[in-house]
């Protein structure tokens, strides 16, 4: 015998901390590959594993989620040649690394710089703090394939939500190859769900969800009526931003802001 | 020797004595391969929602918490009545299931409703305490309005093989009962074997129980599929036999519609669809009728649901 069988890849899903193919067994060509092909019920399981996983992610502290954002990069650093086959190249890998590092930093900032302590005109001790929205779902945009999503989600991790994410249709290896990243990361299973398949399938199935309690259309091209309109049943929040921006925005855009009027005994 | 049994109206003599000690040994194996096997049915659309509020109609809505108040249970029982208080053609549950000092506030939320109060009685949840004790309980529980019993049987009794002590318990607590249902709880998560459940749930019928129940809902592992299926053909056993319809009730670990409905094909695969009747079947529950709920509203709106949007109790 002379060489060997290279093992090939099954481009699957990120459910729950785990890498299922479809409950559908259905799968789609793209960039090549056969890549899954998630179904609503999918979408289902997602949006229930990240329902389950969020309340811990948010519980942990501001410090703890930053390091586990910064071993994202990490783990994609050691990636970097696989990932640059699957995006535009080696510099939008760099870019999409060094997102999670500032968004990473920004971790323990939060509550710092968008929350404080307000004067108010009687005795009490009033004060806002950033509070996660929950479960977000992302639609996230084709280009670029891998910035375009990192962008998207890491400002939603970094709040303490959990994500559903929806790939791009075209060109969802960069996804999945992050879903390997993050999976290595001390991310908890659930609080990151990636799914690949036909956007104008799943999408409305996230915007109806009731169970998300926001949704990011900044990928979703024409359906962005339909979506907004199904979202507004349960009054999501809805958010459209740029493919590839890195802002302080980005972050509370997902964030709630809860002010507490706490009596001082005088 | 054994206290008499009850004359029944349907008539109903199982040869106890002779019965008892020979109750056929139960296959495990085939057993759970059977319950595995049936609960791969697929049920969808109509059919699914005709199951669902099925189940909804066999609910007894259960509290059984020592921090129950009458305002939850006032609560709970405007639940009863309307499930969802945004769709009025989701229909009722059967009863509602309280501790005996609860049912007067049930009773008073609940007239006129058509939903049930049913109480657990008998020392509940352990049934070691003396019997006179006991049946002071199901009296004072029937005195306060209860239209069923919930009991739990002796198992410290039973498990030492002192059969006659339990069927002596169940009669004479059929008989405190009145006019009152009887649901015998077995508390099959103590009994140990299948052999046993099988057993301890011919005794039960045989000494008057109007239902079979499988758990008291306070240990983990109460009702299973498999459980249930060796209590079902009992049912069918004394049915072939005598005649005689005892209802089945599984209690605790039901949390999803989805296991609701495998619960419900097998006992229309076991009994037959005249089982498929709150008269004859309840499912005991507290979480499962909001997953039942956020189904039925999936069907309709066509959105998956979130329990944020439904009432806790």
């Amino acid at each position: 015998m002379s060489g060997r069988l290279p093992v090939k890849k099954t481009y699957k899903l990120y459910i729950g901390g785990a890498f299922p193919r479809s409950e559908s067994g259905r799968t789609y060509e793209a960039q090549d590959q056969n890549v899954a092909r998630a179904s609503r019920k999918d979408v289902r399981d997602a949006v229930q594993a990240a329902r389950g996983a969020q309340p811990k992610w948010a519980a942990a502290t501001a410090y703890n989620r930053g390091q586990v954002l910064y071993r994202i990069a990490e783990m994609m650093e050691a990636r970097v040649p696989e990932f640059a086959e699957l995006c535009s190249g080696k510099d939008e890998v760099h870019r999409a690394i060094d997102r999670w590092v500032w968004y990473a930093g920004f971790a323990d900032k939060l509550s710092q710089v968008l929350g404080g302590t307000n004067p108010v005109a009687g005795p009490y001790f009033n004060f806002t703090i950033p509070e996660p929205t929950g479960v977000v779902a992302t639609i996230a945009p084709d280009e670029p394939p891998l910035l375009g999503l990192v962008s998207r989600i890491a400002p939603v991790l970094t709040g303490g939500n959990a994500v559903v994410a929806l790939a791009s249709e075209t060109q969802p290896l960069a996804a999945i190859e992050l879903a390997e990243a993050i999976a290595t990361s001390d991310v908890p299973g659930g609080v990151v769900n990636l799914l690949t398949g036909h956007r104008a399938e799943l999408a409305p199935w996230l915007a109806s969800h009731m169970d998300v309690n926001a949704i990011d259309v900044t990928g979703a091209d024409g359906l962005r009526a339909e979506l907004e309109t199904a979202a507004a049943e349960n009054v999501k929040r809805v958010v459209s931003g740029k493919p590839d921006s890195q802002s302080l925005y980005e972050i509370s855009a997902f964030l709630e802001l809860k002010t507490v009027w706490h009596p001082i005994g005088v | 020797m054994m206290a008499q049994a009850p004359v029944l109206p349907r008539g109903f003599e199982l040869p106890l004595k002779q019965r008892l000690p020979r109750i056929g040994s139960i296959d495990q194996v085939a057993v759970e391969q059977r319950a595995a096997e049936l609960a791969k049915r697929s049920i969808k659309k109509d059919a699914k929602v005709w199951a669902l509020e099925l189940a909804l109609r066999c609910c007894d809505l259960t509290t059984l918490e020592g921090q129950d108040t009458p305002g939850k249970v006032a609560a709970l029982c405007s639940k009863a009545i309307r499930p969802d208080p945004s769709d009025p053609n989701v229909p009722s549950v059967a009863a509602v299931c309280v501790y005996p000092n609860l049912i007067t506030p049930a009773k008073e939320r609940l007239a006129g409703s058509g939903v049930k109060v049913a109480s657990v009685a008998t020392y509940f949840p352990s049934g070691q305490a003396p019997l006179d004790v006991k049946l002071r309980d199901v009296e004072d529980a029937v005195a306060m309005g209860a239209d069923e019993i919930d009991m739990v049987i002796d198992r410290g009794a039973f498990l030492s093989g002192r059969y006659a002590k339990v069927f002596d318990e169940i009669v004479k607590v059929k008989e405190a009962c009145g006019a009152a249902h009887l649901k015998v709880i077995l508390e099959v998560a103590e009994l140990g074997t299948y052999d046993n459940v099988r057993r301890a749930s011919l005794l039960a019928m045989a000494a008057g129980g109007d239902f079979i129940k499988t758990s008291t809902g306070k240990l983990p592992g109460a009702a299973t599929l498999p459980v249930q299926l060796v209590m079902l053909e009992a049912i069918r056993d004394v049915h072939a036999e005598t005649g005689r319809k005892v209802g089945m009730k599984p209690a605790g670990g039901i949390r999803t519609s989805k296991n609701a409905i495998q619960y419900l094909v097998q006992v229309h695969e076991t009994l037959g669809p005249d089982w498929l009747t709150p008269d004859l079947y309840r499912i005991g529950a507290s979480s499962l009728v909001n997953d039942i709920l956020m189904q039925l509203r999936k069907e309709k709106t066509g959105a998956y649901q979130s329990k944020d949007y439904f009432t806790n109790d």
